[in-house]
């Protein structure tokens, strides 16, 4: 994969002009988390009405492929009920992004997955982890 | 800068060539290896000596009395002796052989601190210590109830030793440090930190893993009590590495790991320990990689730690020079005299994983991120840095690609 086709013009998008960015005031989820590999946080706001998101937003550092990751599952998971967020796999984030990623630099990928998981699981106290 | 006598200069270019790896290619360019922090390349020699090994002497050590079991003892044994050498140990049996750093500084950690460091006890480390070197004391510190103390870094990224008689006041068991810092390329005063720990009472311990393969120590000089390294951070293979330890703490301290090899005598009542240093040797030790790590100190010895060190220092200071040129580039650390051969920076607000995957697009390794200093980084404030080091098998030219990966990075990221 050539460095173009890596760095596409759409996570370059996204990672300069994150979508949903910032916190929300009385959060009906909060999720934190980080990358140890590189110290990369994450945290993720929803408000949620009638079992469905009704607002996202992120914050935190990351390189590129992780804020865009973030900025895009925001983006995907506006509106939708919380059993489709929990339908959300790694494969709709890799599709999302449109590249080929190794195992290192898939965890900045998934990362905020992860931690939108935990955050939605985590009212119903039964996240099974299959993002690990 | 020291001048090397002519008989004395090194052609680096043929020096590669003893590096299989460098026939491969990253992304079609030809590779240039900038991590040698985290471990180095390996020469053909050290390939062929695992492979000779196996194929010609495998057998367990210390045990058999059959030929090829006296052979492997007599060769791991002789490793043994050769890093009592360059270390200038007093004896062989000040060296223990372990997997690396790591677990050199937890075998002190649990067998030295468990019997030495109680409640109220206090252990001094430094702010710029890798988590080999920090944690292992943190667990120790919350089981026996004892606290730590750190020595700051100031904002060229070396010791702040104004206050150290206050930091080692009380009851101070060790000060343990690393001899040269693996993110900002800092190398410490060991030696006065040591004199100055002793007058108090305390231990020294020193991690050496980066200071041994890029300058060369000298257990004497340095008068530590303890010092920890790794082969494959020199040339070596992975999974092995030493601790040297003054004979006095080695005898007085309990065994690490229990197991065969380590004991004298074992009855169902108890047992008694073997003589130092296999006392802390149980089990099946690394015996492959270690007479291999034998072999990687020939060749060490063969250039010369001097020459080594002059080597990737002059490296550092071009690297430092030529990315100091790139606006926005921060170079962490000391200036490139007061250094080793690492050189860790951040590109304007691009994050580092963005710019070594630009960089490796080029065929440039790099590492990127804390490097396994958290503590460091948040310091410095800053969550990664990208980081480049330098061996016996770079030359100015990779510093020629790297710099133009680095502009290439600003480019993608400010387009």
């Amino acid at each position: 994969m050539s460095l173009d086709d890596f760095y596409r013009q759409t996570i370059l998008d996204h990672y300069q002009n994150p979508r949903n960015w910032g916190t929300l005031e009385k959060p009906d989820i909060t999720a934190q988390d980080a990358n140890p590999l590189c110290g990369d946080e994450i945290r993720i706001d929803l408000k949620i009405k009638d079992d469905k998101v009704e607002a996202v937003r992120f914050s935190g550092k990351g390189c590129s492929i992780s804020r865009a990751a973030a900025s895009m599952l925001t983006e995907a998971i506006e509106g939708k009920t919380l059993d489709e967020v929990k339908l959300i796999n790694r494969d709709d984030v890799l599709d999302m992004l449109g590249i080929e990623l190794g195992p290192v630099r898939l965890k900045c990928a998934l990362l905020a997955l992860k931690t939108l998981k935990v955050g939605v699981y985590g009212v119903q106290q039964n996240w099974p982890g299959e993002e690990d | 800068m020291r001048v090397l006598a002519p008989e004395r200069r090194v052609d680096f270019a043929a020096i590669r060539k003893d590096f299989p790896i460098f026939q491969q290619k990253a992304h079609g360019k030809p590779l240039i290896y900038l991590d040698s922090t985290a471990t180095t390349q390996k020469p053909v020699a050290v390939i062929e000596a695992l492979a000779h090994y196996y194929r010609t002497y495998n057998a367990n050590i210390h045990r058999g009395v059959y030929a090829i079991a006296e052979e492997a003892t007599a060769r791991y044994e002789e490793v043994r002796g050769k890093v009592a050498r360059i270390l200038h140990a007093r004896s062989p049996h000040e060296i223990v052989f372990t997997r690396g750093t790591t677990e050199s500084v937890n075998l002190v950690s649990n067998a030295w601190g468990r019997k030495n460091v109680g409640p109220g006890d206090v252990i001094v480390l430094t702010e710029m210590e890798h988590h080999s070197n920090l944690v292992p004391w943190q667990i120790l510190a919350q089981e026996r109830g004892a606290a730590i103390r750190y020595i700051p870094f100031d904002a060229t990224g070396k010791l702040d030793l104004s206050g150290l008689d206050r930091l080692l006041e009380g009851p101070v068991k060790i000060v343990a440090l690393t001899h040269m810092s693996n993110v900002l390329g800092t190398v410490n005063p060991v030696a006065e930190i040591a004199r100055r720990a002793h007058a108090r009472g305390a231990l020294v311990l020193v991690d050496a893993a980066q200071s041994l393969p890029h300058l060369g120590v000298d257990v004497q000089q340095l008068d530590c009590d303890f010092l920890a390294f790794s082969a494959h951070k020199m040339l070596g293979p992975t999974g092995t590495g030493a601790l040297y330890g003054k004979r006095e703490h080695l005898e007085s301290m309990p065994p690490f790991l229990g197991g065969g090899e380590m004991i004298r005598e074992v009855k169902l009542e108890g047992s008694t320990w073997n003589e130092v240093p296999w006392k802390f040797e149980a089990g099946t030790m690394n015996i492959a990689d270690t007479i291999a790590f034998g072999t990687a100190i020939d060749y060490i010895e063969k250039i010369g730690f001097d020459v080594i060190a002059e080597h990737s220092r002059e490296l550092a200071a071009e690297t430092m020079r030529a990315l100091g040129g790139i606006p926005g580039v921060t170079i962490y650390g000391p200036p490139a005299a007061e250094r080793g051969g690492i050189v860790a920076f951040t590109l304007d607000d691009i994050h580092a994983h963005d710019v070594a995957t630009v960089l490796d697009h080029e065929g440039v390794a790099v590492r990127a991120g804390h490097h396994c200093a958290m503590p460091l980084h948040a310091k410095l404030g800053v969550a990664a840095t990208t980081r480049v080091s330098f061996y016996v098998y770079n030359l100015p030219s990779d510093i020629e690609v790297l710099v133009e990966g680095v502009r290439k990075a600003k480019q993608v990221f400010h387009r």
